[in-house]
């Protein structure tokens, strides 16, 4: 006799620091579907979390952005690689989380994304700086570095596509990144994260929370030990304004709310606004 | 008791040389119309295989394939997608590594060590770096001309490549990747001594699923290559190779629409000054010369050392190269390995002689050579004037000619007292200084207490009689693009 066979579930958990833990608050919100069904518990990240993922961040900068733009390259090239190779089911959760038709094309287009950024590593440098011809014996050349850890509130409706688009531009350069996905479609996000965590990108590179952006942003906002915040996601004009001042403390570079289509071809304005310029200057003599 | 080094070859049983090969064209090996040629191993003067010499109705299916190529659905296809066949052939270049750094050093003669270390690795990273370019090309160059379309970049249409023995793969990296990316298809010709790795190319392509007919390869001397630049269906002409061929390549093209990129000979000085690192600068000069037995374009040929160190510095530069270990290319521990053909050899040889016999000292590293091969000992040759003609030919061997001067002034006058402008080295440790010479010198690559880098992100060319065009780079994009 035989029996219906019944499936393994996921538990949807934080990503912090190259590892899968459950938020340390021991809490947990349901996340439905585009149609209203029950999907999983996902985790309810806390104001620790936040600073556990800072942390987390922080730590993985030296090795991150002293990395060869060639290796950056290829680990994002090779993040590219694994996305496609669960394509399937990115297109499953994506459909289940944003509803409509277009799963199949975002998934493609996420995939696309982390291509296009991945052949920047090497080259934003290369459109970005350059020789400055100085009035006098004098060597100066001026080269993009990042700017260190960068808390990103992901956009809200687009899961997937406006996560990838908003994450591969900051750790192309050498920055890090403390995410906090969309609020009500946060499974694709920690999914993506299985992607991070099987493409020999450093552990703490990419540090993704689940949960309430109302109640973690405000603390990533004032957090000390970082050193951009990028609000693309935060869709409430009185947090976005708050979250700004608070980032103004340590003088956070801040990217405001936007909604783009996230199908668009990007510009490069995601990786400069990332980016500190050095400018060396050395005598030239014999 | 002094200790040996235990032989340490690498396996050859990995690669799988064919007895006979044909032509790649329209995606496909194809018997062609020519007679045959055959390649050896100058390490042991085994034949390896036949090839064909590509003759005038081969040259023409060739150019046909790559036209239909681009009239097809690569002229057509966006560039984020075009980019996805370039990180293919990157990747697969990765997982073959180790088969094509033996079948190079096979055909070649170059050391396992480089092929393995240099040669395979810098052509994935050639084609990922362009691989990266193909979907970014509005950001590659200065900005378009008044009167075109915003951000509009067009490729040229059919390249023809012909590229030289010394680093067969990676030249053909060099050749096919900005190519590519910008839109182009290609046909390209190996040189007739070291086919082999373009022929394993043209599989990788396959394995790639490029589209038939976007590269072509054809394999054939110096007539074949002749009747490609010559082709009317080649819209753009790369060439690496001797100034003398690039001369005749740049008349031929004359009053033709063709675009013309040649990176030619050198005869780079090495200037080492009294405060140089005295073993840094001996290894920079000994990596210079004899990395890859001296067939290098921009090889440190020259050494032009401070007279108040001439002495203690090439006591230590023969000290260095009798460490030099000669010999066997599939050998991991080898240092120098064979000349790639008869004919190199005779001219090395040839010029050595010359070298004699207008008064130059010669002082050749005490190895043992083996018997069968072309081989020729790491050498060097003091009281050299500029005036002598290992001063001023590219002898492209182990070969080292030194002079020395006194001043700063004195050492960029002899630098640049050559018709070529390829490369050149400073070794100072005072920064002010590398820069201020680094000016004055006429090279396209000026290396700073290093030599011999190479980097895709890097520029790459000469010039004077080194050439035109850059390779590597946003530069070497421009090339490829009608913007």
């Amino acid at each position: 006799m035989t029996t219906d066979r019944i499936g393994v579930r996921k538990t949807y958990k934080l990503f912090i620091g190259g590892a899968f833990p459950r938020s340390e608050s021991g809490r947990s919100y349901p996340v439905r579907s585009a149609s209203g069904e029950f999907l999983a518990n996902a985790a309810l990240a806390s104001r620790k979390d936040v600073r556990d993922a800072v942390r987390a961040a922080r730590a993985a900068v030296p090795k991150w952005s002293a990395a060869t733009p060639y290796n950056r390259g290829q680990i994002l090239y090779r993040i590219a690689e694994m996305l496609e190779g669960r394509r399937a089911q990115f297109v499953d959760e994506v459909a289940l989380s944003e509803g409509g038709s277009d799963a199949a094309r975002t998934v493609d287009a996420a995939v696309d994304r982390w291509v296009w950024y991945a052949g920047w590593a090497d080259k934003i440098a290369q459109v970005y700086g350059g020789a400055n011809p100085v009035a006098g014996p004098y060597f100066n050349v001026s080269t993009p570095e990042p700017c260190g850890v960068v808390g990103i509130v992901s956009p809200q409706a687009s899961s997937l596509l406006g996560l990838v688009s908003v994450v591969a531009p900051a750790i192309v350069s050498g920055t890090t990144a403390v995410v906090l996905a969309s609020e009500d479609r946060p499974l694709p996000a920690i999914t993506l994260a299985e992607v991070l965590a099987t493409s020999d990108l450093p552990g703490g590179v990419v540090n993704l929370l689940t949960g309430r952006v109302a109640e973690t942003a405000p603390w990533l906002a004032a957090h000390m030990d970082v050193n951009a915040l990028d609000l693309t996601g935060v869709t409430d004009a009185g947090l976005a304004t708050e979250l700004e001042r608070a980032a103004a403390e340590n003088l956070k570079r801040v990217l405001r709310p936007v909604q783009p289509d996230w199908f668009a071809e990007p510009a490069i304005d995601r990786m400069t606004a990332l980016l500190e310029t050095k400018t060396v200057w050395h005598p030239k003599g014999v | 008791m002094a200790f040996e080094y235990a032989p340490a070859p690498e396996s050859r049983s990995i690669v799988d040389i064919r007895p006979s090969y044909g032509l790649f064209i329209g995606g496909e090996l194809v018997s062609g119309s020519g007679g045959r040629i055959k390649t050896v191993n100058p390490a042991t003067e085994e034949v390896l295989a036949e090839v064909v010499e590509a003759d005038a109705s081969d040259v023409d299916a060739a150019v046909a394939a790559a036209r239909a190529a681009f009239d097809g659905a690569w002229g057509r296809m966006p560039g984020r997608e075009r980019a996805k066949y370039l990180y293919r052939i990157a990747r697969i270049v990765q997982e073959r590594a180790r088969e094509l750094a033996v079948l190079e050093s096979i055909d070649n003669g170059k050391p396992i060590r480089e092929s393995r270390d240099v040669d395979i690795p810098l052509v994935a990273a050639h084609f990922f770096y362009y691989a990266g370019w193909a979907d970014k090309l509005r950001y590659a160059v200065a900005g378009p001309r008044p009167g075109s379309q915003p951000g509009g970049t067009r490729p040229l249409g059919v390249a023809g490549q012909v590229i030289p023995w010394n680093f067969p793969l990676l030249m053909l990296a060099w050749k096919i990747a900005p190519a590519l990316a910008c839109g182009n298809t290609v046909v390209l010709k190996p040189a007739e001594t070291t086919p082999l790795s373009a022929l394993a190319f043209a599989e990788i392509c396959q394995q790639a699923s490029l589209p038939p007919g976007v590269v072509n390869i054809i394999t054939g001397a110096g007539e074949t290559g002749r009747l490609l630049v010559e082709h009317p269906g080649v819209d753009k002409v790369a060439f690496t190779g001797s100034t003398e061929v690039g001369r005749l390549i740049a008349r031929a093209v004359a009053g033709t629409r063709k675009r013309v990129t040649l990176e030619l000979g050198g005869k780079a000085a090495n200037i080492v000054f009294e405060d140089a690192p005295i073993d840094q600068a001996v290894e920079g000069i000994v990596n210079g010369i004899f990395f890859n037995q001296g067939h290098v374009c921009c090889a440190g040929s020259r050494l032009l050392v401070q007279e108040s160190i001439a002495d203690e510095l090439l006591e230590a530069l023969k000290r260095r190269m009798a460490l030099l270990r000669v010999g066997d290319p599939l050998d991991k521990n080898t240092d120098v390995g064979a000349i790639n053909s008869a004919a190199q050899l005779a001219r090395i040889r040839e010029l050595s002689a010359v070298g004699e016999a207008e008064g130059a000292s010669r002082w050749s590293a005490p190895c043992v050579l083996p018997e069968r091969g072309y081989w020729f000992a790491p050498t060097l040759f003091t009281g050299v004037s500029q005036a002598h003609r290992i001063a001023r030919e590219e002898i492209f061997g182990p070969v080292l000619s030194v002079l020395t001067f006194r001043t700063p002034a004195e050492a960029v006058e002899k630098a640049n007292n050559t018709p070529y402008g390829l490369s050149a080295g400073v070794w100072t440790e005072k920064g002010s200084r590398i820069l201020a010479i680094a000016d004055q010198l006429r090279a396209g690559v000026v290396w700073a207490n290093t030599f011999n880098r190479f980097d895709p992100a890097s520029p790459f060319g000469g010039y004077k009689e080194s050439g035109y065009g850059r390779e590597g780079g946003r530069h070497g994009l421009e090339a490829y693009l009608d913007h």
